[in-house]
């Protein structure tokens, strides 16, 4: 299990972390959300080791972890799917794959290897793409997202965070890359998604934990929470009582900017 | 083989590769020997050979940085420095041949890796950077030429036998038959592994009919050039870094990375690369390629002088990279983009020379063709 606690964070005068807590578990889907500025990125770059908190702990299995930088973060299984997916658009897929950790002998690549391995991953993962070999800048964006999380697992993470993996992408996509979440599951990995879209936190993820104002604003176990109930911690509306106005209007789908 | 069907899948997509390069050439090539019939006579394109190689070396150097994206404006000045450290270190210095070509060759090493560091640590512009180069190294160049301002090699002596030896047939088609069959092995291991791999294999014909019209090029090719001198050596030089960086390229690392770099940097960084040492290490691959080039010029002209390396090589450099089909944009291109653009651009100046057409003339055809060559490649892309 990987927590983290009491996690602090100052940019200048602003305090985008005042306390946040986060718990991953194997084999669970979390859902983190909130509005925009509530901290979700900052607590995302923290858990990848993009950013060190001003204040709070991190550990995995019970022990505290020093994470200074995403080669820690690595290193303790944590893999981190951005929102711009980090492909190379002019490459093929298995080499946006291997990219950075190519297998090769004396310098030379090892393209049936890398290409056998790229295979067997994608089967597994029943990612549908027709031909490896054409540039990532063809594939569709569920393809793409598929193939940023795909390269993920080829770490063998112990936990994936995806940042707003949906945000663009079309109805029939987004059912792929939810059950592309689901597998995730399946194989026991703890997965750490952010999102705008309610819709699709209620249909991927076992629990949500919502944050406002860089703090836990609410925790709910997905099954047995309403779309009002989730809304109404998003925006506060649960601590002044206006709860039923705010979750009313902005629906299922509270769209906006990415908060970073 | 994979190539010809994600090629062709490419093209689909707008990306024509060296296609329209191979129409402008064929065309070019049928317009000329139509207006002078000497244009594909063994002696001309034995000429033509050897007027190729030196700048189309120093276009694969411009591919280097082209593919990150980059320009370097300096390979000309470049070309013309280090032929004239050659050549100053041979004839004045008395050094052997091999250790002043070695000397010059990592003298340009030196400044490319300088260009590279000033464009990523000091986060100048290639553009800003290499226009200071092209002014820089021309002046310490004319510098180093002090007032007599031409240097001649001995026209017996190591450095003019680049250009003027010539392959005896035999050799030429031994070497021919290692090409033809060293890339039909090539493909049929490749096969035999991706089938052992259970991997899925592309039907063997498209790969034969690719390898046999190679084959025919190369064939003809030969029997052309050894019907007047024989295959000039340069253009065997030129041939053989054309093949050698077109596997660095596409089947090492450091190859795969340049491309990485040069499609998107901030996901080559994210993924680990090291895109700093990438970037240095182009430059300083450009600036050797340009000063193997201005050795190869200062070979054919068996002299150095206040000329070396100006007038209009950078242009065509530069010119043959892109109409080969290299992007401006980085992260597309291959090697042999600089051996099909010098082959047009050459053709073009040669054909002209022919019909006893003046510069003017020859500037404004290849300009032409830059354009057409360019605007096919964007709006096939759209």
């Amino acid at each position: 299990m990987i927590s983290a606690t009491g996690i602090t964070k100052r940019y200048g005068a602003v305090q985008a972390l005042s306390g946040a807590s986060l718990d991953l578990r194997p084999g669970e889907v979390v859902a983190l959300v909130g509005d925009n500025g509530a901290g979700k990125s900052t607590l995302v770059k923290v858990v990848s080791g993009v950013i060190t908190p001003d204040g709070g702990t991190i550990s995995v299995d019970g022990s505290p972890a020093r994470i200074a930088g995403p080669h820690d973060a690595r290193a303790l299984g944590i893999a981190t799917v951005y929102q711009d997916l980090a492909l190379c658009e002019n490459l093929d897929v298995v080499a946006n794959l291997f990219l950075g950790t190519e297998p090769n002998r004396f310098g030379l690549l090892r393209g049936i290897a890398m290409e056998r391995r790229a295979r067997e991953l994608l089967t597994r993962l029943e990612v549908r793409i027709r031909d490896l070999t054409v540039p990532v800048a063809q594939l569709s964006g569920g393809q793409r997202q598929s193939v940023a999380i795909a390269r993920a697992l080829l770490g063998e993470p112990r936990l994936v965070i995806l940042d707003e993996p949906t945000a663009a992408l079309g109805v029939e996509q987004t059912a792929q890359v939810l059950d592309l979440i689901a597998r995730l599951r399946e194989r026991g990995l703890a997965v750490l998604v952010i999102s705008h879209n309610l819709a699709d936190v209620r249909a991927v993820s076992d629990r949500v934990v919502v944050l406002r104002l860089g703090r836990n604003a609410g925790e709910f176990r997905t099954a047995e929470a309403t779309q009002e109930e989730i809304v109404a911690a998003i925006t506060g509306a649960a601590d002044t009582g206006v709860a039923d106005a705010g979750a009313a209007d902005t629906g299922a789908a509270i769209t906006g900017a990415a908060d970073d | 083989m994979t190539e010809l069907k994600a090629g062709w899948i490419r093209g689909r997509a707008g990306d024509l590769g060296p296609w329209p390069a191979i129409g402008s050439l064929v065309a070019i090539a049928a317009v000329l020997q139509s207006l002078n019939s000497r244009f594909l006579s063994p002696e001309n394109l034995t000429n033509l050979a050897l007027q190729l190689a030196a700048t189309g070396t120093i276009a694969l150097g411009v591919i280097m940085v082209l593919l990150l994206g980059e320009i370097d404006l300096s390979v000309g000045s470049v070309s013309g420095l280090a032929a004239v450290v050659m050549t100053i270190l041979h004839v004045r210095e008395g050094w052997s041949a091999l250790t002043a070509i070695g000397v010059a060759l990592l003298a340009a090493a030196a400044i490319g890796v300088l260009h590279g560091l000033m464009h990523t640590t000091l986060r100048m512009p290639s553009f800003v950077v290499t226009l200071a180069g092209l002014m820089g190294w021309a002046g310490l160049m004319w510098f180093l030429l002090g007032d007599g301002g031409t240097i001649n090699l001995d026209f017996a002596g190591f450095v003019s036998g680049l250009s003027d030896t010539w392959l005896p047939p035999w050799l030429s088609w031994a070497i021919v038959a290692v090409l033809v069959l060293g890339r039909a092995g090539g493909v049929l291991v490749v096969r035999r592994r991706r089938a052992a791999a259970g991997l899925p294999v592309d039907p063997p014909w498209p790969a034969a009919i690719l390898l046999a019209v190679q084959a025919l090029l190369l064939a003809g090719a030969v029997l052309a050039l050894s019907a007047d001198r024989g295959v000039p050596l340069l253009l065997v030089l030129f041939g053989g870094l054309v093949i050698g960086l077109d596997a660095v390229l596409r089947h090492t690392v450091f190859g795969r990375w340049l491309y990485a770099v040069g499609g998107d940097a901030e996901a080559a960084r994210r993924a680990g690369i090291p895109v700093r040492r990438i970037r240095v290490l182009a430059f300083a691959l450009a600036s050797v390629l340009a000063a193997t080039g201005g050795i190869l010029a200062a070979s054919r002209l068996s002299a150095v002088n206040q000329a070396s390396g100006g007038s209009d090589i950078l242009l065509m450099a530069i010119a043959a990279a892109v109409i080969g089909g290299t992007s401006l944009f980085g992260g597309r291109g291959r090697a042999y983009n600089a051996l099909l653009g010098i082959l047009v651009i050459q053709s073009i100046t040669n054909g002209m020379l022919l019909l006893s057409v003046d510069t003017d003339i020859r500037f404004m055809v290849t300009a032409a063709v830059l354009v057409l060559a360019v605007a096919i490649d964007s709006v096939a892309r759209r």
